[in-house]
């Protein structure tokens, strides 16, 4: 199994988790994150004191995927999350030992 | 009360003063909100709570010694006396004042003693134990703000207060004896504390602009009882100086934005609500005084000069956290010495300034008195700061300022953040351990019952 992690602009969210869904990906974890990357944060002034905010909202999403199916769903996040401009962020694949579904106990294939 | 004409009681007078003491009143919470929103996230409830203690503590003190210390008697031109302690006679049907109850007059002022320390408070954000605060306040009222406001507002036909009656230097609702008085004792204080810890290195943002705005909302409201109720009667006076304040602050708001514009690029909603402060405060001591066209040309440059004048910490290296020095003491000042120049005989305090064919006379005035004034205070707040953190403590150590002042002084948090799901109302980083959990709670209590 494959650990897919993504971290893509927060508009973004709903474009990518609307393609996953139609993909067939059941679920996913979404966090509140902030970056950067390449892309430099923006100057905020408050009555003369000047901050250069370097963190940049983004969101955080997860999912686990049959071994498979990594390539394409990775291919999925990155269509939706695409807007051709700086800060678009990341995605990339981790191994994934094993996984148990909590109320079930059901391990690994099943889990998912 | 027949055939004591002088002595009658209006009843229009005395309800406008007494709404004015109400609208005077709100200018507190309304300062609290307008410092809240301006401080981190961890410091907002203290902030609040500055503001709010010393409405609870001078109403005390007012009640008590610091009316009659204020306005009743005289003693060498700075203090009262304790004639008039406890309020002793003034519920009587008998005392008046000019035209209106000797009591509303006591409401309307207490309001003015209760603000003037509460301004303070934004200097010293983030770092203060809220003991030595409480203790500052009590001793500065009395030290300070009594006999200052003794000096400049108690009026006896030349046997009064030095400033007001002898010197005369004009100060219609308290550009010295508030905004001058209260910024002096803010650097006093800033000094004495120091810089918060991370100043000028860690990011030290408003957390909530709206609060701001909706302090400054609710100060701008209230001013108009600041200024116009200080007329004491509902008439030509009150008219005039409601007019003044309103174009003042109105002229303030576009000359901070001009000149924020200018220097970095955008007008910005800090530099509007600070801009109408700024405003506000340069025509206390002047709405008397210009004519409404004298009232834009003082606005405008107030809110220019003020939108400067927040940056001199920065170069000076104290950190007046909320500037009340860049707006208050430099308002204020700049709002009494305009006096000097746009003061027009046409205007209820009947002055010409320089710009009116008036001599310097009256500039020389002003500048004394709010000289006097500024010194006084800063003098005797930097002493007393001193000697509360000396002895009961007064800044905060480095481990509960970086904690928050929140936390360590009130043990609350402002806000729960929820998170990026927090729709559940469950805190995962709070437990509830009072009233403590019923420990044979039936098994099938719902997940979150208790949060």
């Amino acid at each position: 199994m494959k650990l897919i992690t993504a971290v893509v602009k927060p508009h973004k969210l709903e474009d990518v988790r609307a393609a996953l869904e139609t993909f067939g990906v059941t679920g996913m974890t979404v966090t509140e994150a902030s970056g950067y990357g390449r892309q430099k944060g923006h100057t905020e002034v408050y009555r003369g004191a000047e901050y250069e905010v370097d963190l940049v909202p983004k969101v955080r999403l997860e999912v686990v995927v049959e071994d498979g199916d990594g390539a394409d769903v990775v291919d999925v996040i990155v269509k939706a999350a695409q807007t051709g401009k700086i800060g678009d962020g990341k995605v990339w694949v981790t191994p994934v030992e094993s996984i148990v579904r909590v109320r079930t106990g059901e391990v690994d294939g099943d889990a998912l | 009360m027949e055939g004591m004409t002088l002595m009658e009681i209006n009843a229009g007078d005395t309800a406008w003063v007494l709404v004015s003491a109400a609208l005077v009143f709100l200018m507190t919470p309304g300062l609290a909100f307008f410092y809240g929103g301006m401080v981190r996230v961890k410091s907002v409830l203290n902030m609040m709570m500055m503001s709010a203690i010393t409405i609870a503590v001078v109403t005390i003190l007012w009640v008590v010694v610091g009316f009659s210390l204020t306005f009743t008697g005289d003693n060498g031109h700075v203090i009262g006396d304790f004639s008039a302690a406890g309020l002793k006679g003034l519920i009587a049907p008998d005392a008046v004042s000019g035209t209106i109850p000797t009591l509303a007059f006591v409401a309307f002022q207490l309001m003015f003693a209760i603000i003037t320390p509460a301004l303070i408070s934004g200097a010293i954000a983030d770092r203060a134990t809220f003991r030595g605060w409480i203790a500052f306040v009590a001793g500065w009222t009395c030290l300070v703000y009594f006999p200052v406001a003794h000096s400049v507002w108690f009026l006896d036909d030349g046997k009064g207060g030095w400033i007001g009656d002898k010197l005369k230097a004009i100060d219609f609702a308290g550009g010295t004896a508030v905004h001058v008085n209260a910024g002096a004792a803010a650097l006093a204080l800033a000094l004495v504390l120091g810089r918060r810890v991370g100043w000028r290195k860690d990011p030290m943002r408003p957390h909530s602009l709206p609060l701001v705005i909706l302090g400054a909302g609710l100060l701008w409201f209230g001013w108009f009882g600041f200024n116009a109720g200080s007329a004491l009667s509902a008439g030509t006076t009150a008219a005039v100086t409601f007019v003044n304040t309103q174009v003042a602050t109105a002229a303030a708001v576009i000359g901070w934005l001009i000149v924020e514009r200018i220097r970095h690029g955008k007008a910005t909603t800090l530099g509007m609500a600070s801009g109408a402060v700024a405003g506000l405060v340069a025509i206390t001591p002047s709405c008397g005084a210009v004519t409404p066209v004298g009232a834009i040309i003082l606005g405008v440059l107030a809110g220019a000069i003020c939108a400067f004048a927040v940056s001199l910490k920065y170069k000076l290296g104290f950190d007046d956290s909320l500037d009340v020095v860049g707006v208050h003491l430099v308002g204020g000042l700049f709002g009494s010495l305009a006096i000097g120049f746009l003061g027009s005989a046409a205007a209820p305090s009947a002055v010409d300034g320089l710009f009116y064919g008036g001599g310097a006379g009256q500039l020389g005035r002003q500048a004394l008195a709010n000289l006097a004034v500024g010194v006084y205070s800063f003098v005797v707040a930097f002493g007393l700061g001193k000697l509360i953190d000396k002895t009961i403590g007064f800044r905060l150590t480095e481990d509960d300022e970086v904690t928050g002042v929140d936390q360590v002084e009130h043990a609350e948090t402002a806000y729960d953040f929820l998170g990026a799901s927090g729709l559940r109302g469950h805190n995962p980083l709070a437990r509830t351990t009072v009233p403590a959990p019923v420990e044979d709670a039936p098994a099938d209590t719902k997940e979150g019952a208790n949060a």
